[in-house]
């Protein structure tokens, strides 16, 4: 075994990688259950790029026949079912973990100096992975793919000038088509996750050059030993880290199959009701709602009803909707706390914070309802909210009250 | 390793200038090979060619009935409106955003208080203004959901974006401008032709 490994050494770089990424990559001891969520994050991507394929064996991208071709695969094929449902499981799943995982950074101030560009290609991941969820949810072909879609490519269509010809770029066509759905076929199959592997990758990359922030928010680099130069806070990520989070595997496939068994549709959240009909080009559902990850973003995006400004309200809702998705990236300039972790900032952050949460989780809940003027007013009260929490996030976080850093992390 | 992307100062003139030049060789090279790759995305030809005009029969479209009709992919609805419903054009002048029909919206023949050639058929593409649902018409006076002051019209239910039953958006509503009138002619009293101005054109 030793001679093969030596044999590959001299021609790959198999050890060195080895330790430098697994073995020999310190991460701080103090990290607790948030830290679950990127690897988990990492085994759902492997699980759609598994079940992905195996559904293409059977799907037909073509208007006449896409719809027919699912209930083919959950009906005819031997465990077609249950590759679907690990699909579509896995997407909502994907948002869930995604979600925490940015939360943990947010809390913990993971987005801080030196961790700037690795928050960005975070960010890049997120916005792909919105993008493949977006083309995977049309390729069903049912009710709520057709509108779906024909609400979010009619938002190209409200940038001024070039937006019609943007739109039909985008469509291949004058109106939402089989050309269409061949397309994002192509980008949900092919582009999209090629794209997504590489970011990945350039994600796992500089989290390895910078290290891992940790739950007080100090740099374990900072406080080596002086024979060995290891981070005295540190231990390494293999076998410590890649066992726990083989606990944290477990747990989430309990959940993941209690999911895919028992509720695949979520009460019709994950897998929307309106979707069970094929798609019909002359009517469009009496309440239409995206599936619950991008609810909070919809409700912004029709929150807007006055013109405000030269800009319309059409044209300032997608605004508005781009702004709340994009505005994540500007966080490690925003952020002007000199500390890193909640633990040690101040009343004002950690209440910011929770109103955040709070705003959220209404703006998605709304966003599942049918758009009444109280309705409307809520979702209008808490963008401003949840814009707040950004925009004001430069004044707040420099005059709040820190608490001292510790020079150690806390056990 | 910040060097290794600069262009070091002992390079001569001559090969600074060769460097500039690949370079700008390359970029150009790049936009002209994706020119074909870009255009390929754009309609075909065969989607160009399709969308001829479509005839409709409203002998049979009673007072108040809606009929349904895909023109170009698009839905294109066409309602016989009652005496009634006209009424109701007036009375809601206030609340709307482009009560005149000044925008672009509708050919010339159609730009009046109802939008339409006769005036009681209104023909209409289906598509709300906003982001394209197609709204849903509701013909019912007051329903509980849209309060005591709906007097009948069409509601989208994807944005909540509100026009009457002449196609004209309302005022505080996410679609910015009036239902879009296709072009259409009347071949006779009850054929209806959606997407030309007369039986030859297109």
């Amino acid at each position: 075994m030793n001679k093969i490994i030596e044999w590959i050494d001299k021609r790959f770089p198999l050890t060195s990688n080895w330790k430098a990424h697994l073995s020999e990559y310190y991460a701080p001891k103090n990290f607790n259950f948030w830290y679950f969520f990127g690897s988990l994050a990492l085994l759902v991507l492997v699980n759609q790029i598994l079940t992905g394929i195996f559904l293409t064996m059977n799907y037909k991208p073509d208007a006449g026949m896409a719809f027919a071709s699912v209930e083919y695969i959950m009906r005819d094929v031997d465990y077609g079912w249950l590759i679907r449902y690990m699909h579509s499981t896995g997407a909502s799943m994907f948002f869930v973990v995604v979600y925490l995982h940015m939360f943990r950074g947010m809390m913990y101030g993971s987005y801080q100096k030196p961790r700037e560009l690795l928050w960005l290609v975070g960010m890049a991941i997120f916005l792909v992975l919105m993008s493949l969820a977006f083309t995977g949810y049309i390729l069903p072909w049912g009710q709520m793919s057709y509108w779906g879609a024909q609400v979010i490519v009619s938002m190209f269509g409200a940038i001024p000038t070039i937006g019609e010809s943007l739109q039909q770029w985008v469509l291949g066509d004058f109106t939402l088509s089989d050309v269409a759905l061949n397309r994002f076929f192509a980008y949900h199959v092919v582009t999209l996750p090629l794209i997504m592997l590489v970011l990945v990758f350039a994600h796992i990359l500089a989290l390895h050059e910078v290290g891992s922030n940790n739950p007080d928010g100090i740099e374990i680099k900072a406080n080596k030993n002086p024979k060995t130069g290891i981070p005295v806070d540190g231990i390494p990520f293999h076998p410590y880290y890649s066992v726990k989070d083989i606990v944290g595997v477990v747990v989430f496939l309990m959940v993941f199959c209690g999911i895919v068994f028992f509720a695949p549709e979520m009460g019709g959240y994950f897998l929307e009701y309106n979707n069970f009909i094929p798609a019909n080009t002359l009517q469009t559902p009496d309440h239409i709602a995206p599936v619950w990850y991008f609810t909070p973003y919809y409700s912004m995006l029709r929150a807007v009803t006055v013109n405000f400004l030269w800009i319309d309200a059409k044209l300032w809702g997608v605004i508005l909707m781009a702004a709340s998705v994009v505005i994540f990236a500007f966080l490690p300039w925003l952020d002007r706390s000199p500390v890193k972790s909640i633990r040690y900032k101040g009343k004002y952050f950690k209440t910011a914070l929770t109103l955040f949460v709070i705003s959220f989780f209404v703006l998605g809940w709304l966003g599942t309802k049918s758009p009444t003027p109280l309705y409307t007013l809520l979702a209008q009260i808490f963008t401003v909210i949840y814009f707040a929490f950004f925009i004001l996030m430069p004044w707040y976080s420099k005059i709040d009250k820190t608490k001292p850093e510790p020079k150690r992390v806390k056990e | 390793m910040a060097d290794s992307f600069s262009i070091p100062d002992q390079m001569s003139g001559r090969r600074k200038f060769l460097v500039a030049v690949t370079s700008v060789a390359g970029g150009i090279a790049g936009v002209a090979i994706a020119t074909p790759f870009m255009m390929s995305m754009m309609p075909s030809e065969r989607a160009k060619a399709a969308g001829a005009p479509v005839e409709v029969d409203i002998s049979k479209l009673e007072p108040g009935m809606l009929l349904m009709v895909e023109w170009r992919g698009k839905v294109v609805w066409v309602l016989n409106r009652t005496p009634e419903m006209l009424e109701t054009l007036v009375k809601v002048e206030n609340e709307l955003a482009d009560p005149n029909s000044e925008k672009p919206q509708q050919p010339e023949y159609a730009q009046n208080r109802t939008r339409s050639i006769k005036p009681e058929i209104l023909v209409t593409e289906g598509v709300c203004t906003h982001l394209g649902c197609s709204p849903v018409f509701r013909k019912e006076i007051a329903p509980a959901d849209l309060g005591p002051d709906w007097l009948g019209g069409f509601f989208c239910p994807c944005h909540g974006s509100k026009f009457d039953l002449a196609g004209r958006v309302y005022k505080s509503v996410p679609a910015p401008t009036n239902m879009v009138v296709p072009p259409h002619v009347y071949l006779s009293d009850s054929r209806l032709l959606i997407g030309a101005t007369s039986e030859g054109s297109v």
